[in-house]
């Protein structure tokens, strides 16, 4: 077990490596310089591009570059707002982001779960055919035009909801967003639920458990869902990621003052420095999460532990 | 070991008894002897009476046997022996033999035509994976000649005629789709009708609606259908092109050359896709090209995983070994024998990726880093008419319904087109 999280671990800090260099590459490949003052002579210039080190070779520059990136020295903003410190802008919106997000995950995993478990016990019958309808239109709707109909319709139409984010009305104006956000990951985790359950309800245990009397919420509970959370759980985390970039669009439309918002107009306005740190943010928390669920479902059940360990990847 | 120390010391005690016992005689002080000795007699004795049994009834059945031959021989008379002419009414030539109808081939295989004539059955008893696949053919058939049968062209800009609510010749007799709407402002709702508030008006039909800069909607649609049909068939090029190459080469190859590929594909995919083509954007510059360019370098890790797994599985084959064994190179190995036999399946594979990019481009648009402005996009244009989604829908509505339609039927039709080829992998 040690050997295989220091190995997940390695293979994490070398994925956002990799983000890093990407990420630099990126910065130095951008159009503009720093300098572009016309009234300072060549040397001036070249004494401050001494001065800020850009001189260097690459290797030095990453390095110097990678340090402050994990470190958490972002750099100042020069648009959106100017030489505010990145990390202070993210402060109250990394908070709202946040929050709407774990709401969207409970919903849309509770919510996903249950339809699966539903249309698997009523298998093949009116319920699982509205199901399977449901979970097809939630994977192939993208989550914005989704977002629009539910603001159009239950904001502006029918007023039930704020149409657009207000700090004042926090739990009230957050229920638009969450739902927008939840549609996706509830479809994928319906469907998913359900065929892993239909396999579950196939099985040797679940017979025995049925001959020895076991028998309705019981059975389902605890002898076929507990086992079919196992690969449930492993889907989560590519979800929850989904979920993130999902949330770029969403806070837009309901212009939540959240990071995804924030990382949109960082790139409608050339802000590069809150563009880049906000795209290292995403890239941390995805490679965060994929680690957490790695190390969990190695945790959950150790046959993948065993596979991984001995090398058969996929 | 789960035992407790106490039985398992009880154990060696035993069978240190059982080796001082069998030193001591033949068996005499084991204990339980005397009663496997009991045993063996009640067996014996078990046995005996089985027997005895046996014998009594094979001796009753021949008694009576012979009872009932006895009762039997006065009862019936002998048969007498009657002339097989009187017997047969029939003369030799009442009956002609006939030829034996040549033996009909039994059929054990079904029709000819093989895996993709089922798959295309299985696939045509799919009415999801069929309504997809009509739904996509009409949404090509309007890409192509949508904006040909509009008057307008996508990037005309007529004064004056913007923010035109839809109007349709036909229909808008039934008071519905008549170039009405319902504008609400704060002090109420009024229901305006722009067509005829103008002298001109008669002749004139949107019949989608003008944007907010009087361009024609119906032509705008179409239009950007184009650029997401255009986006659909790259993604499938690059899956095949870059995906199929990568999986192939590390599959084929194996060893080392496979572990440090798949190193590198896991380390791409730890990077959220829409952020790194957000970037490349940044740094491409906007643009149709870029766009392009980001989907093609995004869109084929899922790809080359599957084309890796086909080739793990094909290259043990035994067809593949008799090509190497007659002296087949590697680049005839993977052209010559294995692609042929997984291409087509990795092909419909390559549909799921259609969504991902049409989403992404659209994604691209709406956030404003995609096409050009001049141009239309699905994506840019939910994006301009979100702007006036309150106060004019109906912008919203077209463009909106296409998207989703294109989504979904390609969704649809990829899920049928999965199955079909093989049912085993469905709800994968």
């Amino acid at each position: 077990m040690g050997a295989y999280i220091a190995k997940r671990v390695m293979l994490s800090f070398a994925t956002l490596l990799a983000v890093l260099f990407i990420l630099f590459m990126l910065m130095d490949l951008m159009p503009g310089s720093p300098f572009n003052d016309e009234k300072q002579t060549p040397e001036q210039i070249a004494r401050s591009i001494a001065l800020y080190g850009l001189d260097k070779p690459w290797p030095a520059r990453f390095g110097r570059y990678a340090l402050n990136m994990l470190t958490g020295n972002f750099g100042v903003s020069y648009v959106i707002s100017k030489n505010i410190p990145v990390t202070d802008l993210l402060k109250t919106r990394f908070a709202v982001s946040a929050r709407i997000g774990l709401q969207a995950v409970a919903l849309g995993a509770s919510l996903g779960v249950l339809l699966g478990v539903a249309s698997a016990i009523r298998h093949n019958t009116l319920l699982d055919r509205a199901c399977a309808l449901v979970s097809v239109i939630g994977i192939s709707i993208p989550s914005y035009v989704f977002a629009l109909t539910l603001s159009y319709a239950a904001g502006f139409k029918l007023g039930w909801f704020p149409l657009l984010y207000q700090p004042k009305q926090a739990i009230a104006s957050s229920v638009l967003p969450t739902v927008a956000l939840s549609l996706g990951p509830m479809a994928s985790l319906a469907r998913f639920s359900r065929a892993e359950m239909l396999d579950a309800m196939d099985s040797d245990y679940i017979q025995l458990a049925k001959s020895k009397g076991v028998h309705g919420p019981r059975l389902i509970a605890s002898h076929m869902l507990r086992n079919a959370m196992i690969p449930i759980v492993t889907v989560l985390a590519p979800l929850v990621v989904g979920l993130m970039t999902g949330s770029l669009v969403i806070e837009k439309i309901f212009s939540v003052p959240g990071i995804g918002s924030l990382l949109i107009t960082a790139i409608q306005s050339n802000d590069y420095n809150v563009a880049i740190t906000l795209s290292f943010i995403y890239c941390a928390m995805y490679i965060g999460f994929m680690l957490i669920v790695d190390i969990l479902y190695g945790v959950i059940d150790p046959r993948i532990r065993l596979v991984k360990e001995a090398g058969f990847h996929d | 070991m789960t035992d407790t120390g106490a039985p398992q010391k009880g154990r060696m005690e035993d069978r240190r008894r059982d080796g001082a016992a069998s030193d001591g005689g033949l068996g005499a002080d084991i204990p339980g002897a005397d009663s496997l000795r009991a045993d063996r007699s009640l067996a014996g004795r078990f046995w005996a009476d089985f027997s005895r049994a046996d014998s009594l009834r094979a001796d009753r059945r021949r008694a009576d046997r012979e009872l009932l031959e006895r009762a039997l021989a006065g009862r019936f008379p002998k048969p007498r022996l009657i002339s097989p002419a009187r017997l047969d009414p029939f003369a030799d030539d009442d009956f002609d033999s006939l030829e034996a109808p040549p033996a009909a081939e039994e059929s054990t295989v079904g029709a000819g035509g093989g895996f993709w004539r089922d798959a295309l059955l299985r696939l045509r008893k799919n009415t999801g994976a069929v309504l997809g696949a009509a739904c996509i053919a009409a949404i090509v058939a309007m890409a192509v000649v949508g904006p040909m049968l509009s008057p307008y062209r996508y990037d005309e800009q007529i004064v004056g005629n913007d923010s035109m609510a839809p109007r349709v010749p036909g229909i808008e007799r039934l008071g519905f789709l008549d170039g009405g709407e319902t504008l609400k402002t704060s002090t109420g709702s009024a229901s305006v009708n722009k067509y005829r508030d103008r002298p001109d008006g008669d002749g004139l039909y949107y019949w989608f609606g003008s944007d907010t800069l009087g361009r024609d909607i119906f032509t705008r649609t179409w239009e950007g259908t184009r650029i997401s049909l255009f986006v659909a068939l790259v993604a499938v090029v690059a899956d095949i092109l870059f995906g199929v190459g990568y999986g192939f080469v590390s599959g084929y190859f194996g060893g080392k050359t496979d572990i440090v590929m798949q190193r590198a594909v896991e380390v791409v995919n730890g990077i959220p896709t829409l952020v790194i083509v957000t970037l490349l954007i940044l740094v491409l510059k906007p643009g149709l090209l870029s766009v392009t360019l980001t989907i093609m370098l995004t869109g084929w890790i899922g790809m080359s995983r599957m084309a890796r797994a086909q080739m793990l599985k094909i290259k043990g084959r035994e067809y593949v070994l008799a090509a190497r064994a007659l002296g087949a190179g590697h680049l005839s190995l993977i052209f010559r024998e294995i692609a042929p036999n997984v291409f087509g399946q990795l092909l419909i594979m390559s549909m799921f990726s259609v969504p991902g990019a049409i989403f992404t481009e659209a994604f691209l648009a709406f956030i404003g880093i995609g096409i050009p402005v001049p141009m239309a996009s699905l994506g840019s244009m939910i994006s301009e008419a979100f702007k006036s989604m309150t106060v004019h829908p109906y912008m919203l509505v077209f463009p909106v319904a296409v998207l989703a339609a294109l989504m979904l039927s390609f969704n649809m039709l990829a899920d049928g087109l999965r199955d079909a080829l093989d049912p085993k992998m469905r709800d994968l």
